[in-house]
């Protein structure tokens, strides 16, 4: 099922993403008044965060074209180096627009 | 209201204001990403008000980048719900620690201060609460200054976007794809966030080959999940 990114469409998908994200600002003060999260929920939680990332990311490294390829493991290499998001992220997009100067 | 502890849970204007300067040098780097995701989002196609209503209302950096990756003529409803709820579940987290504070707040400011809870103002007041100091101004204050310099960076990055003719040619269309991998990486790393990751990327990637369009998301999301529940956190004696 897909929502048109249309007119309502687009009123309607602001409107899930801001009712998710509140629900998940609000829920964990509620699930707490009511009962405590176990550590078990903790980690499948805090594994899920994660992974959806990895989940977005890793068909755009197989299917992306060698700038891409490049971007990502630039900014890669300078995240196990100096750990810093803004370098990496920027030396990871000067590495794609070298590239594809070439 | 039950004054029964040492009064940590203290909110007023002053402690508000506090935490919105402690929290306004870190907001330079939020500008930074804000102006990211400006930029991204016009490159989707997205019209400016949108991408400002998105950034003032969803306030969320990491389930907007997710959105703009699964952007087009349609949305996939159900790959945009499982994405928003797992990027947006470490807020569950954030609430559940704050409980023992924000449970002395009348309901409506209980629930009205965790509106701007976020990465950084939760940690600096988290922090905070385990110096023995009041910490709801840091998490309200800080929140609300993350929350005008995120609107401002994007309303930045929208402007420039629009006066760029050929952002692929500067390499911008890979400012999402970098940003989201940054993320990965600027967590814990560990042989068990090794494991989940490549659970991860595998189930993704399955599923992104034999599975119907857009499925990679949530296939990848609970089979990581699933590994992070199933492997279970070391706890190593300090």
């Amino acid at each position: 099922m897909s929502i048109e990114t249309t007119g309502m469409g687009i009123v309607g998908i602001v409107l899930l993403m801001v009712v998710v994200t509140l629900a998940t600002r609000w829920g964990g003060v509620y699930v707490m008044s009511i009962a405590p999260i176990s550590a078990r929920v903790r980690q499948f939680i805090n594994a899920m965060s994660a992974s959806v990332l990895v989940a977005l990311i890793a068909p755009m490294a197989l299917t992306g074209d060698v700038a891409t390829r490049v971007a990502l493991c630039a900014t890669a290499a300078l995240m196990l180096a100096v750990n810093k998001p803004l370098p990496a992220i920027a030396v990871g997009v000067v590495a794609a627009a070298l590239v594809r100067q070439l | 209201m039950g004054h029964t502890d040492t009064g940590l849970h203290q909110l007023d204007r002053s402690l508000v204001w506090a935490g919105f300067k402690s929290l306004t040098p870190i907001s330079l780097f939020v500008t930074i990403f804000g102006v990211a995701f400006g930029l991204a989002a016009k490159q989707s196609g997205m019209s400016d008000s949108l991408v400002i209503s998105m950034s003032a209302l969803i306030f969320s950096g990491y389930a907007q980048f997710a959105l703009l990756d699964l952007w087009g003529a349609q949305v996939p409803l159900v790959a945009m719900l499982v994405a928003a709820v797992a990027i947006n579940a470490r807020h569950l987290l954030m609430g559940a620690t704050l409980y023992p504070w924000l449970r002395h707040l009348p309901p409506l400011k209980r629930y009205g201060v965790m509106m701007v809870a976020s990465d950084a103002n939760w940690a600096m007041s988290m922090q905070a609460f385990s110096r023995g100091q009041p910490g709801l101004g840091l998490l309200l204050g800080g929140g609300l200054a993350i929350w005008l310099f995120w609107v401002l960076g994007t309303w930045l990055g929208i402007h420039f976007g629009n006066a760029l003719s050929d952002p692929k040619t500067l390499g911008l269309d890979m400012v999402m794809g970098c940003f989201l991998l940054a993320m990965v990486l600027g967590g814990d790393r560990n042989p068990r966030m090794c494991l989940i990751w490549s659970v991860a990327a595998i189930a993704s990637l399955l599923a992104y080959r034999y599975l119907p369009e857009n499925s990679h998301v949530i296939v990848g999301t609970l089979a990581g999940g699933l590994a992070g529940a199933v492997k279970g956190e070391q706890h190593h004696e300090h």
